[in-house]
């Protein structure tokens, strides 16, 4: 893994650092989901915002180390007053998800019309739906002149992924964690044995936002751009949806689940099931008789690739696979006990 | 004096497109206790119905009033029985799976009619207030939403099909022992909010145009509307749209479309705080 700059091309370089890049997003849902039991639409708010914050301060302050650490805290930040308003609201599950959507969304929409000259915040400009182009890359602490190239992101990816991955498996050993997993099997049991279920689930959502903050600072890095699809429904959606796939309440799945499925997307990208081949695979007469019942018929969007991918899970794999993997190597090996930590985790969706 | 005129036409209008694109999502949500997060594409879906059935030739009233919620509210009696049954009193799974259903609804859409904006032009024309000017449309929009919501109001206080529906609703269990069937009551519940989606769409369509992905621009302020509302389906929707629908004309005026949606919503955030069981968890509890 180390020695994989001097195999790959740029071009593969450049695809391997952003799936690293987008591990650390998918491992902060899986803290935040998959551990806290806080079903959150909106981590892509958290992710955009460390970009924005990141790319916002480098234009104002051309040092990368303070861009940085604002770029993990202002998400934290703000994933801690819409924690407090949502968990000090004693506010359901579902309504989690709604809310934390919306909010994403206005985030969308707020950002998406500042393309006027008028918006800018001190020297960059917000760009709108343009987007910020050219975003000044991250260099080493103090030294404003040694930039990071690519090879130096993917390593710092690595390292960061690493850290990150090893650093809640740490916090899920610690009292927090275990404290956090309690919450999520039965907050109100956690809360006659004395803890504060708001204030943990505070924590765990503000880290959560935290981690996505890192990401997203990584990632304005990684394209040197930034835009606010990147508080997208779709960007939300799919990170969703990389932990369904990889399984809630484990923390390599989500990880696994984003590699698959950002793999998958690229594919369909590059691939274009066109009109000629579709005719290829169905043959010309089913290719035909679709294409005069819908006119032109290109249905090699991703939209539709999620969707089906999602709706798939849900009803068939709800667990995901890595849970699933496990419990069928379980159940072939032997009785061997679950860690506690991995105990029931369909109940992280709570039923109220 | 007319300039009050046009803004009170302004505000009204808000407040019933609010409650016109919210009142489907209130039917499924309030009956159902589903999250379908794929209700913005139902809008979608009802726009497209409208225009297509339009552009064959089908006169535009009989297009967006009887052509879009027919065709909407059959496919959502088709994904009720294909994909929401499997998943009642799992309302996370139902929430993704709708949320499933959403993107790919987009992407089905977007190979078929591509990703342009399709567009039909409002009919009726406009009409002067003094120096400034409304289109009537806009009007006849109020007053079809009031219809409606008055309609829904009927339908469910004095028919028998009300009466089971919310008989249902309050006890399925209790329900089944007195010989009704559930399912089939949970069927029709979703096609018929369904298909007030497909009406809502239809029309909007004619102020907004249609495109793939205009659903997004609408399930944020149909659900703040219907989690602000509570759970009283009509009152619930009425007050939350008649409050965020000033909100939102208010602070237009004073800033820009966009920022004034992004105010409501901000509003509809700091309500929820405040009110977490919406508007009708506190006030007129007893209403429908």
């Amino acid at each position: 893994m180390i020695g994989l700059p001097l195999l790959l091309e740029l071009s593969a370089l450049l695809d391997v650092t952003v799936y690293l890049i987008l591990a650390i997003l998918a491992l902060s849902l899986a803290l935040v989901w998959g551990y806290g039991g806080i079903l959150c639409f909106g981590q892509s708010a958290f992710f955009g915002l460390g970009a924005y914050a990141y790319a916002i301060a480098m234009f104002n302050i051309g040092e990368s180390t303070i861009p940085f650490v604002l770029a993990i805290a202002l998400p934290a930040a703000f994933a801690a007053l819409l924690g407090y308003f949502m968990f000090y609201g004693r506010i359901s599950d579902v309504y989690l998800g709604v809310i934390t959507l919306t909010v994403t969304l206005i985030l969308f929409n707020a950002v998406n019309s500042t393309a006027g000259p008028e918006y800018h915040i001190g020297e960059a400009r917000l760009g709108g739906f343009n987007g910020i182009p050219s975003i000044p890359p991250l260099n080493w602490p103090g030294f404003p002149d040694s930039a990071l190239d690519l090879e130096d992101l993917f390593y710092v990816s690595i390292v960061l992924l690493l850290a990150v991955y090893f650093g809640l498996r740490g916090l899920l050993v610690s009292r927090f964690g275990r404290v956090m997993v309690a919450i999520r099997e039965n907050e109100q049991r956690a809360g006659f044995l004395g803890y504060d279920a708001r204030l943990y689930k505070l924590g765990t959502f503000t880290l959560g936002g935290a981690l996505a903050g890192l990401a997203g600072c990584l990632f304005a890095n990684w394209g040197a751009f930034v835009s606010p699809t990147i508080f997208g429904l779709g960007q939300s959606a799919q990170i969703i949806i990389w932990v369904i796939v990889g399984g809630r309440g484990t923390l390599i799945g989500p990880v696994v689940g984003c590699i698959a499925i950002q793999w998958l997307t690229a594919f369909l990208g590059s691939a274009q099931l066109s009109k000629a081949s579709l005719e290829h695979v169905l043959g010309p007469t089913i290719a035909k008789a679709l294409s005069s019942v819908f006119g032109i018929a290109d249905f090699s969007n991703t939209n539709l690739v999620l969707g089906a991918v999602l709706l798939a899970f849900v009803l068939l794999v709800p667990k995901g696979v890595m849970p699933t993997l496990l419990d069928l190597a379980r159940a072939t090996v032997g009785r061997r006990r679950p860690p506690a930590t991995e105990l029931m985790p369909d109940k992280a969706e709570g039923t109220t | 004096m007319d300039l009050v005129l046009v803004l009170v036409i302004q505000v009204l209008f808000a407040m019933a497109s609010l409650a016109l694109i919210s009142v489907g999502l209130a039917v499924i949500f309030g009956m159902m206790r589903v999250i379908n997060l794929a209700h913005g594409e139902f809008l979608m879906l009802g726009g497209y119905s409208a225009i297509v059935a339009n552009q064959h030739g089908v006169n535009l009233w009989i297009a967006m009033l009887v052509v879009a919620p027919i065709v909407v509210g059959a496919i959502g009696v088709l994904v009720e029985r294909t994909l929401i049954r499997f998943l009642y009193g799992r309302m996370i799974d139902t929430m993704l799976a709708t949320w499933g259903l959403s993107l790919f609804l987009i992407g089905l859409v977007t190979g078929i009619f591509g990703n342009t904006t399709v567009g039909i032009s409002a009919p009726l024309g406009g009409m002067a207030i003094g120096n400034y000017r409304t289109s009537i449309y806009g009007l006849v929009v109020i007053a079809i939403t009031v219809v409606l919501l008055v309609a829904i109001y009927l339908v469910l206080r004095h028919t028998r099909l009300g009466l089971f529906a919310r008989g249902t609703m309050q006890n399925p269990n209790m329900a089944a022992a007195l010989g009704l069937s559930p399912p089939r009551v949970y069927a029709v519940t979703f096609g018929v909010g369904a298909a007030l989606s497909g009406l809502a769409g239809a029309l909007i369509a004619p102020i907004s145009g249609v495109f793939p992905t205009i659903g997004i621009a609408y399930i944020a302020k149909a659900f703040i509307t219907v989690i602000g509302g509570g759970a009283a389906i009509l009152s619930g929707t009425v007050t939350a749209a008649a409050l965020f629908g000033a909100i939102q004309e208010v602070a237009t005026y004073f800033t820009t479309p966009v920022f004034g949606v992004v105010i409501t919503l901000a509003a509809a955030i700091v309500l929820i705080r405040l009110l977490p069981q919406g508007i009708t968890g506190r006030f007129l509890k007893r209403w429908l």
